[in-house]
């Protein structure tokens, strides 16, 4: 494959306020990905998954969009009808949300939600051998009784379960490019290093381009190649992992700083002190 | 610190309610629908108010020559089987569904939210009986119930307007108990219970309250529904009792004259569905400006 | 405590709790008829025997009525008689009321379910079209046409329908059940009009059945959409706005998928809650039109009884419809349990 798999340059949302204006949540986003782990750190209202939702077009009715470019593998996302938009999602990108206990839908077993992940793609598949598909996309996922699952609700499931349930029913299609918003950030500490390293090794046997969306500098940062940090709609600042800890910018700098760590010193964290100048365009 | 940096508590309270107010109504302003109905309930309470400077004619008066004439320039929407001036008529009639109205939210509303706030507030088996007898009321029929009650005590518009309490309070009490569920723990109210505040004062001045924007919207949505049952009662001839212009019952006299005298049975009842639809704007243009998570109840 | 309970004895002791509420309300619904007519008139005996009677029968009617013994036991037998299926004696037809009710319910039962058929079948899809295009002219379209719905005295929109359909352009025909020289050939099996004429194979009686239907039932019909296209829109509007919605837009379905399957599958069980109420609504409802429309229902006979001062039939007629409200009630509770797989393994 030759060029980019995501290119965006200039991207802005915006939304309308009481007064009948509007409001940028993303205010001028670029950045392209290939075939990598790409992480996007910031914290809540930064715009991180206003951007991941504007490339799978899935932005809120009353959200205002505008790029100058906007393509997944030579695709302008910009102009292609909505039908071909339809075609691109869950077949060639996919993405997980924060938390199954709402992103599953409550009243459909398992087996039928990720049976009709797979009917979308291939439309005359036979019932068994969906049913065989999904049985595999589930064990896939290390669930060890995909049989079971099968018939169950998601409330009959834990929220590690319910996770990988999600992400069975994203990959199953192999798609091109997965976005993880916040996958592991509604779960119990003690399962999130199993839904990651799930996550990594689909994600690294298929080949496939992720854009992991989270809060969490330091998880993003072992797990990711390359690190956006965004901040009020912008991006900051783009860092390789492995030297995040060089950043330059003073935001990443703080959130680092507001890190504890074991072997650190026993005064009180600091708190960030927001610079107005961190609003301006940065690059 | 110098005189002219200490900020009256008061005076800033009032301003920032000011402002409050200032952008709720430039928010109602901006629904079309919603100013309607405003528009509507002013006007009813208009010619309530200055009936007798509205109306051409006695509302009681027969005129016989005039009996049953169509609409004119003397009888803007005719006359009825005894002559009397329907456009008059009308106008005297907003008094009597404005009294009804308010006999049954003064009675209905107060009734229902202690009833809730106090099954919410105390629990426990107040709570279970309190409820219990709520729902019996819910599963009567409201129509059925309230006539059958202005059957067995008489006819006329203050017992109409009691029967029609004893089917409206329910709703009332649901709400203040859901909202008083939620308030009776909060920490704020243990912060006043701490204090010595004893339950009365914190169901009088903590739980209900909360409740009111809730009950406003509510009580909107009633109004529409009381000026129909109300109507309804007035048609089937036990609301209020002739010479009184109630809009209902001069449908229920007009019925006789609908093929020949259409003017009649027509007119009363297009002055409700104005009523009622304005009543019905408004609630739904207050509800979606006060109170987003009714949206699912109602 | 119930969490250790086995899960059989549980399930039981859940049937048993909801039976005894479902026991509760039919007693709280006695004890209202029982209050109307037996206490809140002044004096019931006179309003039997009329003013002129002679102390002799006034006592025997007294102590026939059972005044002379404590309130508690009058309602005590007066519950036993309900259960009984005795609601007392129609004074102006001289039958048992419960008679008189099977006999008129038939006609009420047909007019209100044609009428929630049309509800349903147009006002789901309302609603939902609604939701899905909120604040855009299907919404402001739909929300007026329910608006509407929701502020007409029904009865003048009967008395205006008469007029135009009826009088001025002949399309329906007025007021009954059939025709009067059509009265009395299709034999009563049912009491649905409709159904004994098509078992009679009487076409000609049919037809005329449905031409007088049309108006009231559409009435009713507009009545129940208002209500069922409003409360659709609001519960469709609270489910496009879940995440699931989300997902399902992500696996690439359709829009037409996403709605219908998705979120409609998910607003279809308040919504089955809605129609159940909305039922029993229109049971009511069908007083007002039914006393337009000259329709021999239940509501006519309510309304008629009132002019001879009929207590025991119109407390009786009030009963039949809060026990059949009481019903649909408890069957919306069964359907919501079987529905919501939430609910389901919580049972």
């Amino acid at each position: 494959m030759t060029g980019p798999l995501v290119d965006i340059k200039n991207l802005r949302v915006a939304f309308r306020n009481d007064e009948g204006g509007y409001n940028e949540a993303v205010r001028g986003v670029s950045f392209s990905l290939g075939r990598e782990k790409l992480g996007i750190v910031g914290e809540s209202g930064s715009g991180k998954s206003l951007t991941g939702r504007s490339l799978l077009g899935v932005l809120p009715p009353y959200a205002r969009m505008s790029a100058d470019t906007l393509s997944f593998d030579g695709i302008d996302l910009k102009t292609i009808s909505p039908r071909q938009r339809r075609a691109l999602r869950g077949g060639r990108m996919g993405m997980i949300l924060q938390d199954p206990k709402f992103s599953l839908n409550p009243v459909m077993t398992i087996g039928r939600q990720v049976v009709e992940a797979i009917r979308i793609g291939e439309r005359r598949l036979s019932a068994a051998a969906a049913r065989q598909k999904a049985l595999e996309a589930l064990e896939s996922v290390h669930i060890r009784e995909p049989a079971r699952v099968f018939n169950l609700y998601p409330h009959e499931l834990s929220g590690g379960m319910g996770q990988r349930v999600m992400i069975a029913m994203m990959v199953v299609r192999a798609p091109d490019l997965l976005i993880a918003d916040e996958p592991t950030s509604a779960l119990d500490v003690t399962v999130r290093m199993q839904v990651l390293s799930i996550l990594d090794e689909l994600v690294t046997q298929r080949g496939m381009g992720l854009i992991f969306i989270s809060h969490d500098l330091n998880l993003v940062s072992k797990f990711c190649d390359r690190v956006i940090v965004m901040y009020a709609g912008r991006i900051v600042e783009t860092l390789d992992a492995k030297h995040l800890h060089d950043a330059q910018h003073p935001y990443t700098r703080g959130l680092l700083a507001c890190l504890p760590s074991i072997d650190g010193s026993l005064e009180p964290l600091p708190v960030l002190n927001r610079d107005a100048s961190w609003l301006e365009a940065a690059s | 610190m110098t005189t002219e940096t200490i900020i009256d508590p008061r005076r800033a309270v009032r301003e920032a309610s000011l402002k409050e107010l200032r952008s709720f109504m430039r928010r109602f302003l901006r629904n079309p629908l919603g100013v309607i109905g405003l528009v509507i309930v002013l006007v009813l309470i208009f010619c309530a108010i200055f009936a007798p400077l509205i109306a051409t004619h006695d509302p009681y008066l027969p005129t016989l020559t005039a009996r049953l004439s169509a609409p004119s320039a003397d009888y803007w929407f005719g006359a009825d089987e005894l002559g009397r001036d329907i456009y008059s008529r009308l106008v005297y009639g907003s008094r009597l569904t404005l009294l009804i109205v308010g006999l049954v939210i003064v009675t209905s509303a107060p009734i229902g939210l202690l009833i809730g706030a106090v099954s919410g507030t105390v629990g426990g088996w107040v709570d279970a009986i309190f409820m219990r007898i709520t729902d019996v009321f819910l599963a009567i029929p409201k129509l059925l119930l309230a006539l059958a009650f202005v059957a067995a005590l008489g006819p006329g518009i203050v017992n109409a307007a009691l029967a029609i309490t004893l089917t409206a309070w329910p709703p009332y009490a649901r709400l203040a108990r859901a909202e008083a569920l939620v308030v009776r723990n909060s920490d704020y109210v243990n912060a006043v219970r701490l204090a010595g505040a004893s339950e009365l004062r914190i169901i009088l001045f903590h739980v209900i309250p909360m409740c009111l924007s809730s009950v406003i919207v509510r009580m909107t949505f009633d109004m529409a529904g009381i000026i129909l049952t109300a109507a309804g009662l007035g048609f089937i001839g036990l609301g209020a009792q002739p010479p009184l212009p109630e809009w209902g019952a001069m449908i229920s006299t007009g019925r006789k004259f609908i093929f020949d005298q259409w003017w009649v049975a027509t007119i009363p009842g297009a002055a409700i569905f104005i009523v009622s639809l304005g009543f019905n704007l408004l609630g739904d243009a207050l509800r979606d400006l006060l109170d987003p998570h009714l949206r699912q109840r109602n | 405590m119930p969490a250790t309970l086995p899960r059989p004895l549980k399930l039981l002791l859940d049937i048993g709790s909801w039976l005894l509420t479902v026991a509760i309300t039919l007693i709280g619904l006695a004890a209202f008829t029982f209050f109307i007519g037996r206490i809140l008139p002044i004096d019931p005996v006179l309003s039997i025997v009329g003013e002129k009677a002679t102390p002799e029968v006034y006592q025997r009617v007294y102590l026939e009525l059972g005044l002379d013994k404590p309130v508690w036991q009058q309602f005590y037998e007066y519950v036993l008689k309900l259960l009984r299926g005795d609601f007392g004696v129609s004074f102006s037809t001289s039958r048992p009321v419960l008679t008189d009710l099977l006999a008129f319910f038939p006609a009420t039962l047909e007019l209100a379910t044609i009428g929630l058929v049309i509800g349903v079948v147009l006002g789901i899809p309302m609603g939902v079209a609604s939701a899905y295009w909120h604040e855009k002219w299907p919404d402001h379209l739909f929300r007026i046409v329910g608006l509407i719905g929701y502020s007409v005295p029904i009865f003048w929109l009967g008395l205006v329908g008469l007029f135009v359909f009826y009088y001025k352009l002949g399309w329906v025909s007025g007021p009954g059940q059939v025709d009067v020289f059509f009265t009395g050939i299709v034999p009563r099996v049912t009491g649905f009009i409709l159904v004994d004429a098509a078992i009679a194979g009487e076409w000609e009686v049919f037809g005329n059945a449905v031409s007088h239907m049309t108006l009231p039932a559409l009435l009713i019909g507009y009545y129940s959409l208002a209500y069922i296209s409003r409360m659709t829109r609001s519960v469709m509007l609270d489910q496009l706005s879940r995440e699931y919605v989300l997902t399902a837009r992500l696996k690439g379905a359709s829009e037409f998928t996403v709605v219908m399957r998705h979120a409609l599958g998910n607003a279809a069980i308040p919504l089955v809650t809605v129609i159940a109420l909305s039922y029993g609504g229109l049971l009511e409802g069908s007083v007002l039109i039914e006393t337009i429309f000259s329709w021999p229902g239940i509501g006519n006979y309510i309304y008629s009884s009132l002019f001879s001062a009929d207590m025991n039939a119109v407390l009786g007629g009030t009963l039949l419809v809060g026990i059949v409200f009481v019903l649909l009630n408890m069957l919306s509770d069964v359907l919501y349990r079987t529905l919501d797989p939430r609910a389901r393994s919580a049972a």
